[in-house]
């Protein structure tokens, strides 16, 4: 089996042994099978493309090709025991109803992204007045997908506002193509590349 | 379906393989139909292939679709000009490994390719039934298809497997015997007709019961009603394919010849390979049993059958495994009717993959070789048959 990227083992080290866990945009079931495999979690996935979504069921894992806005509102209510969506939400048109959603289907939800308020990236913007490109955000303003940058002190101020619980939270840097890494406790909003939260109902 | 029946290019086969019957039934225990008629006797032509293993876990039944039959792989003689229909599928190291499983595949009732049907001989008048061969449903389908099931010893059905009509039947088997199917591979199907695929069923059979050799269905002893059920076909063809391929295969080419010829024969490509189509169908397909079929496929509709109207409810009858596979092209069972099964599958938390392949083939891009498919049916059935003996 591949060994995991760093941030992906760290929310695998938040999931209880044997739960349902449903991963939206769950890419090519990497997350969900090694979780299946080592966690024995029940496992869902939803996926946009039809390659990545041909990959996870050759995995043999459980997964419906959709967009995650939409396949996430055929689910009961609290169906799962955690929605992950990693290093997805800065790509979600409406990050609100997204998460509205996840908790809706679930007891408590894992999202991740890429940190804003990095320094390098304030320092870009600051130094050459351009919109900031880096290793994790590498796109120009005009063809990048992520249309919802934000900054790990963003989302605190964002779970306030919308009324959730952050349960549990981890800043990150990664190095060697994401297989390795380390959490950054001093100035996470500056220091750190990803941030990673676990969070619940109120 | 027959006209993609190649040899595999890669030359692996199951081998030999052979038609068996097995009948079951009989005046004093008939076969009740869900119409309320009955049959005294029940002949099922099948095949298998593969060995069935010591505990009888590793069986797949494989559903044919309108115009199929038992032979699903392999050849009946050396020599034999084309392999079973689904050759490209099953077979040693395919999508459905036959080193790992054990394949059945039986003609489905009212067929003609050796089960019963209205071209079979009526105990009663010692004559074909013809149209006094009463109506069937994909529901008496599977219950004869279960009946032999049985009579090969299989308690439990690691998988069933079926693309279009074959979709429903499979569909039907996870509702009705939901402790017999461990998982299901529904492909390119739906859990009922839209009004346009009544429609081209309607016009279909309209032009076989106007063929004057048809007689009311009692024409076994003359003419076969040939141009009503090649007309049939043709139009079968035509929902069968897509705009895009149509485009792709023929465009507007003519056949034979350079310039248009100002008579009423076939001038393009397109009319030519329908005509040609509908007239190898006539020699191996009987047009009762065309009527049948699509009005049993016509009829079946599993939330009307089995949720009072709901499709969650007949779905929480269910407790198989199910892989929903659906292609871009498909305009006779598009994929928003698979999408409406999955989202019923989901809402009774049922365990459910779903992938839409791109495909220009359009409907029957299910029965044409693709590696997608054949990886998605591998990597499922490996999963399956993991869990299964983990328990």
């Amino acid at each position: 089996m591949h060994p995991l990227r760093y941030d992906l083992q760290l929310i695998a080290s938040w999931i209880t042994p044997g739960s349902r866990v449903l991963g939206l945009g769950c890419g090519e079931g990497d997350l969900l099978f090694w979780l299946k495999q080592n966690r024995q979690v029940i496992e869902r996935g939803i996926e946009l493309k039809e390659f990545r979504v041909v990959k996870c069921i050759e995995k043999g894992i459980s997964v419906l090709q959709g967009d995650i806005n939409t396949e996430i509102r055929d689910y009961p209510d609290q169906a799962f025991d955690y929605a992950i969506c990693s290093q997805t939400l800065q790509q979600v048109y409406d990050p609100v109803s997204l998460i509205q959603s996840m908790l809706r289907v679930a007891k408590k939800c894992v999202v991740s992204f890429p940190n804003f308020g990095h320094y390098r990236i304030r320092t870009q913007l600051m130094a050459t007045g351009c919109a900031p490109v880096t290793k994790e955000l590498p796109y120009e303003w005009y063809n990048t997908p992520n249309i919802r940058v934000l900054s790990l002190r963003d989302f605190e101020n964002f779970a306030r506002q919308a009324g959730f619980t952050i349960l549990k939270k981890a800043a990150i840097n990664m190095k060697n193509h994401q297989m390795e890494g380390k959490i950054v406790t001093f100035l996470p909003n500056l220091f750190a590349t990803y941030g990673i939260f676990l969070i619940g109902h109120p | 379906m027959s006209e993609y029946i190649d040899h595999d290019p890669n030359g692996t086969t199951v081998g030999q393989v052979e038609k068996q019957f097995f009948t079951f039934a009989g005046t004093d225990d008939p076969f009740v139909l869900e119409s309320g008629a009955s049959l005294g006797s029940v002949t099922l032509a099948y095949e298998t292939c593969g060995t069935l293993n010591p505990d009888r876990s590793n069986a797949i039944l494989v559903l044919h679709a309108l115009s199929g039959d038992s032979h699903v792989a392999g050849y009946y003689r050396a020599d034999d000009a084309k392999p079973g229909w689904w050759d490209i599928m099953v077979g040693p190291g395919k999508g459905i490994d036959t080193d790992k499983y054990f394949v059945i595949c039986a003609n489905i009732l009212g067929s003609c390719m050796g089960s019963t049907g209205p071209a079979s001989v009526n105990p009663a008048t010692g004559k074909p039934y013809g149209t006094d061969f009463p109506l069937i449903t994909i529901g008496d389908m599977v219950r004869a298809q279960k009946i032999l099931v049985d009579h090969l010893g299989i308690d439990k059905l690691l998988a069933v497997v079926g693309g279009s009509i074959g979709g429903m039947q499979m569909l039907e088997w996870c509702v009705r015997y939901p402790d017999s199917v461990a998982s299901a591979v529904a492909l390119a199907t739906t859990c009922r007709h839209s009004a346009l695929a009544i429609a081209f069923n309607e016009v279909a059979r309209q032009s076989i019961m106007a063929d004057p050799n048809w007689r009311g269905g009692h024409y076994y002893d003359g003419p076969r009603p040939g141009m009503g059920l090649a007309i049939a076909r043709m139009i079968g063809h035509i929902t069968y394919l897509s705009d895009e391929s149509m485009r792709l295969k023929f465009g507007r080419r003519l056949q034979n010849k350079s310039a248009l010829s100002f008579e009423f024969g076939a001038d393009f490509q397109v009319e030519s390979y329908l005509q040609y189509q509908g007239n190898k169908f006539i020699e191996r397909f009987d047009a009762n049993s065309f009527l049948y079929i699509t009005k049993a496929a016509d009829y079946f509709d599993l939330a009307r059958e089995h949720g009072n109207g709901s499709l969650v409810k007949a779905f929480s009858k269910c407790r198989a495994r199910f892989l929903v596979v659906s292609y871009t092209s498909d305009w006779l069972y598009p994929t928003y009717q698979s999408k409406e099964m999955v989202t019923a599958m989901k809402k009774t938390n049922l365990d459910v993959s779903f992938c839409e392949i791109e495909a220009q083939w359009g409907h029957d891009a299910f029965l044409l070789p693709n590696d997608k498919l054949d990886h998605l049916m591998a990597g499922f059935l490996r999963s399956v048959a993991h869990a299964s003996a983990a328990v």
